[in-house]
């Protein structure tokens, strides 16, 4: 068993968050808090904003309005995503964005771009700075790999690894920028039950490390069995929140999961 | 037979290294006296463009080859420095500033003006930015064309003559020299130049690509979105890429300038930009082996076909059927298409290939 983990700190706070796309409000009126060390879980049938507001967390989008605070740092308004993932949000995506024609190391070792410092100068002279640097990034790279559970030589091409793997590597890729908050975009997606249950064991591994997590997922029996506390999206609109066992029998969720009871009309001369 | 060979050649010890090392020096170094006795002086000119070009191509590789980004206009990077050159040493404007001042300005420059591409281009990707670039290089050259009126600046269509000569101090590379008990022509010296400076390029191509800013610009071409979630500041980062190529451009043109004595805008045509990108691709994008070997193949193969293709005429039918000069660039497109068609991602695609004999390696061991 884990030690319990402090859950009273916010890490991440959003109040009133909104996006449209022309017409179409995506998101409205979204507030939230992630305390830091939870395993914080975001559900919703398709459709229902998730991905967007991921995309607004890390700089991808900007939303509309409403206040997003990170850490104690406020980081609403127009914010590029290099700015977030330098506060400490790492993210993985739905649809796996790995470097394809390079190798896995050098997957992660980009993911320690932002936490080194050589640039031109240091890379002309190799000077003992940009040397020292440049082992410890492939030193730490090759950590994570083997972290993550990648047995393969990491000299492999990104796109030559299986699935499980490419999306584990995202995972190491994203932990290499030393985040706070590892927002992960549905990572069990396409996963069969093994994989999946390594996943939730790498995943509170990660907690135990001190950092946070978010999740979209689909799953729902993975996210209530994993998670501390749980938020459901449907059409944009934040329509629960609590821990899990409040999620599982909260009326709401079940009228977007599975519809309400439809009423059928009687018919008086059937019914005698 | 191939893989062995080429596992043959990694697993080289550093002796051997140190002997090829040696042997490709010496053949360097004599390679314009060797050329000028076995197939005269116009082959060392040709050798010396060659070098110019590889210098391009190596430029243009950070752009395309590393960052991913398609220039369509990187010859104006080339006109930049060379006019830069032509216009501060020459009877032109009256100027005739030395050598060592005007080749770091032209290819400063150029690294300006690869600035000022870049940063309205930064949103653009793929067919798009190469339209762009393509406009921004015709730009270039619409101007130096255009520049004689009201003031003359670059004397138009008819472009500068009589640019000063490459001299350092009182030893002018415009002359032929008595060196070591050897006679070095003017040529020859400009060969040594222009090999130190490829060295050069090629040295700092090699530490960009294997570094924290060569890898980021790979992680921009592969995929910008999860570059920018990776903390990458494109916007930085694709500038640089767009700068460094650009003075290599530049210094390109400078030396360009100082060998030819003559520039006009003729020389830095649509037609340019697409061979340099030819010299790329075919070689093999981000591959520095690859971006030598398609230069060398683009520059010395048109010239071969010219002096060769009359001769094996005469040998294969008995008279010259076709002009050698039409049918060349004939020959030159076909061998580009079959090059292509039968090896997709260039003649010596990047290091792919070299990685996936480690992996094996690695297998092995395990």
């Amino acid at each position: 068993m884990e030690t319990p983990l402090k859950f009273d700190i916010n890490l991440l706070e959003l109040s009133g968050v909104a996006k449209r796309f022309g017409g179409l409000s995506v998101l409205s009126d979204i507030s939230l808090h992630i305390r830091r060390g939870e395993i914080y879980g975001l559900i919703g049938p398709n459709g229902a904003g998730k991905t967007t507001l991921f995309n607004i967390l890390t700089g991808l989008y900007q939303a509309d309005n409403g206040r997003f605070t990170f850490n104690n740092t406020e980081y609403s308004g127009r914010c590029k995503p290099h700015v977030l993932a330098q506060a400490g949000i790492a993210r993985t995506f739905q649809n796996i964005r790995l470097f394809a024609n390079m190798t896995a190391l050098e997957n992660v070792m980009v993911g320690r771009h932002l936490r080194t410092s050589s640039g031109i100068w240091g890379a002309l002279t190799r000077n003992a700075k940009a040397r020292v640097e440049e082992y410890e990034i492939v030193q730490h790279a090759h950590t994570l790999l083997n972290y993550v559970g990648i047995d393969r030589p990491h000299q492999t091409l990104a796109k030559n690894l299986s699935y499980g793997e490419q999306r584990r590597l995202e995972i190491a890729r994203a932990l290499a920028t030393d985040p706070q908050l590892l927002a992960l975009d549905e990572p069990a997606a396409g996963m069969n039950a093994t994989e999946t249950e390594n996943l939730k064991e790498l995943l509170l591994s990660i907690r135990t490390r001190g950092i946070t997590v978010l999740l979209i997922e689909h799953d729902v029996k993975f996210i209530l069995g994993l998670c501390d506390r749980v938020a459901v999206l449907d059409y944009g609109k934040k329509i629960a929140e609590g821990v899990p066992e409040q999620i599982r029998c909260d009326p709401a969720v079940i009228t977007a999961y599975l519809g309400t009871e439809p009423i059928i009309p009687t018919q008086a001369g059937i019914q005698s | 037979m191939l893989r062995n060979v080429l596992k043959h050649l990694l697993s080289m010890n550093r002796r051997s290294a140190w002997l090829a090392f040696v042997v490709l020096a010496i053949v360097l170094l004599i390679l314009p006296f060797f050329t000028d006795e076995l197939f005269g002086r116009g082959w060392v000119r040709i050798i010396n463009f060659t070098l110019l070009y590889i210098m391009l191509a190596l430029g243009l590789n950070i752009v395309v080859g590393y960052a991913g980004l398609l220039d369509l206009g990187y010859i104006a990077f080339f006109a930049v420095g060379a006019y830069c050159y032509a216009l501060l040493s020459s009877p032109q404007l009256g100027l005739h500033l030395p050598f060592w001042i005007v080749l770091p300005l032209g290819a400063l420059l150029a690294c300006v003006f690869g600035l000022l591409l870049g940063a309205p281009t930064l949103r653009l990707r793929g067919d798009y930015l190469a339209i762009v670039t393509l406009g921004f290089g015709e730009i270039i050259r619409i101007f130096l064309n255009n520049l004689n009126t009201p003031i003359n600046i670059t004397n138009g269509p008819q472009g500068i003559s009589m640019i000063d000569p490459i001299r350092f101090g009182e030893f002018s590379l415009g002359n032929t020299h008595e060196l070591f008990g050897l006679t070095f022509p003017s040529v020859h010296l400009h060969y040594y130049l222009f090999l130190f400076f490829t060295l050069l390029v090629i040295f700092i191509s090699l530490r960009l690509e294997d570094s924290r800013i060569g890898r980021a610009w790979m992680a921009i071409r592969e995929d910008e979105v999860a570059a920018k979630a990776m903390g990458i500041n494109t916007r930085n980062i694709k500038l640089l890429a767009f700068a460094m190529g650009a003075t290599f451009g530049g210094l390109a043109g400078g030396l360009f300038a100082g060998f030819q004595g003559f520039v006009s805008p003729e020389s830095f045509g649509l037609t340019e930009s697409i061979t340099v990108l030819c010299m790329v691709v075919l070689g093999g994008m981000g591959n520095i082996s690859g971006v030598l070997l398609g230069s060398m193949l683009l520059v010395v193969l048109p010239e071969a076909l010219r002096h060769g293709s009359g001769p094996a005429q005469q040998l294969l039918f008995g008279k010259t059927l076709i002009d050698p000069e039409s049918l060349r660039m004939l020959l030159f497109g076909l061998a580009l298409i079959t090059v292509m068609l039968w090896r997709p991602a260039g003649l010596w695609p990047s290091n792919q290939r070299r990685r996936e004999l480690v992996a094996e390696n690695d297998a092995a061991q395990r």
